[in-house]
């Protein structure tokens, strides 16, 4: 196993405490160049000078948790929301990778609308695990769904860029991990057809689609035979949740990077008994949901995504 | 009077019958920690029930692998019974999270 999460870069005394107030995950992306660069906190992106296509991606917002990991998974939605409104320069729109309830209940779903559509931006979502729980499974699809294809995936195109929803979270099979199946397989081949090779591919789905943690099911069985289908680009960015923590991989021409949670934080992979809601004192908590956890190197033409957390 | 006589003796029998059926089908239960079910293969007889508990902050499913079972997502603290009427190996996971595996091994009843 190799993870790339050992890039700690001393934030400053300034930062942490500008970074302290921060809750859940606000990580904004700008494509400039056809390259997506991560702009790191939503408060940074002031700074920034933010050319062409600028998007937000929150994850994992978990509506109706409320064990001790985060009694109030609500409030810390909210103060991601919050941050959100208050960017000067308006994104043109977000995406949501899932898990957006933590039980599929129509009350967890209204709970999550009201709260993320204060953000008055366009947001697109993928389904997580947790959202297609509900008995007839349907409430997912009758909320986020119009449109999309098979289990809930779609593509669109934005300032030129190329932006692919996927599912992998449907139709599991016992032993394995994440799985797009072989409809969705045919269809991103098909998607991606007659597209020129300088179309910067974004991909956005639940579960990390490079294997992150075998042994807690945290990768994607077929994911490799999308990522093949994916080759010829010259720029391809795979953005994920699931596992509550920022995580970033680099791989020829694909960045992959998984983006922090807004309900509670989960381990490290290996560095627990299992995955799963992670306690920790109520004074770290929103360190580990929504600190400058990605940062924006500048000059770099890679997304440049470090790991950096605010404590030791 | 006679006829009482019958209905009595059938009565009781069937209150022996039961109860020796009460005796015998146990009640096992397989615990869900830190996303494992515990024990992961369990032998039980036919007739027997097997109570899935889960004891994590997280849902998860006991689904058979080949549809003889599915639970509801099952929240913290919630069960799941299944009784086990035919012999035969069950295998099943976690449709939330699939690395989790198990299997139910279950052996003709006496």
């Amino acid at each position: 196993m190799s993870h790339d999460h050992d890039h700690h870069e001393g934030p400053s005394r300034r930062k942490v405490l500008e970074c302290m107030t921060w809750a859940g995950t606000g990580v904004l992306w700008t494509i400039s160049g056809g390259v997506p660069h991560s702009l790191g906190l939503v408060g940074e992106a002031q700074a920034a000078d933010a050319k062409g296509l600028t998007f937000l991606q929150i994850s994992d917002s978990h509506m109706g948790f409320d064990k001790p990991a985060n009694p109030n998974a609500k409030g810390t939605l909210e103060e991601a929301i919050g941050q959100i409104k208050a960017i000067p320069t308006k994104p043109s729109f977000m995406i949501h990778t899932g898990d957006i309830t933590h039980l599929s209940k129509e009350q967890e779903f209204d709970d999550a609308e009201k709260i993320i559509s204060q953000a008055r931006l366009d947001v697109h979502y993928v389904p997580g695990e947790h959202d297609i729980i509900d008995p007839e499974n349907k409430l997912y699809k009758e909320r986020y769904g119009r449109g999309t294809k098979g289990s809930g995936y779609y593509s669109f195109d934005a300032n030129g860029v190329h932006f692919m929803g996927l599912v992998n979270v449907a139709n599991l099979k016992g032993g394995g991990m994440g799985s797009l199946g072989d409809e969705q397989l045919a269809w991103i081949e098909e998607d991606l057809k007659g597209k020129s090779a300088s179309t910067p591919i974004v991909v956005f789905a639940h579960i990390p689609l490079w294997t992150v943690y075998p042994e807690w099911g945290w990768g994607t069985d077929d994911s490799a035979r999308a990522l093949t289908t994916m080759k010829r680009f010259g720029s391809v960015t795979v953005l994920n949740g699931h596992i509550h923590q920022v995580m970033q991989k680099v791989e020829g021409n694909v960045t992959f990077h998984t983006a922090r949670s807004t309900a509670f934080p989960q381990p490290a992979p290996g560095s627990a008994p299992s995955a799963g809601p992670m306690k920790v004192p109520d004074d770290k908590l929103r360190t580990m949901l929504g600190t400058a956890s990605v940062t924006f190197k500048q000059g770099e033409q890679r997304l440049a995504i470090i790991d950096t957390p605010l404590a030791g | 009077m006679k006829l009482f006589g019958i209905l009595a003796r059938g009565a009781m029998a069937g209150l022996v019958f039961a109860a020796a059926s009460a005796a015998q089908a146990a009640n096992i239960e397989v615990k869900i920690d830190n996303f494992v079910f515990n024990p992961q293969q369990v032998t039980v007889k036919a007739g027997d029930t097997v109570t899935w508990v889960n004891h994590d902050d997280i849902p998860h499913t006991a689904t058979s692998k080949t549809g003889v079972f599915r639970s509801k997502p099952l929240d913290t603290d919630d069960k799941f019974s299944f009784t086990f009427t035919t012999p035969g190996s069950f295998a099943y996971f976690c449709a939330l999270h699939p690395h989790m595996t198990g299997s139910i091994v279950v052996e003709a009843g006496p």
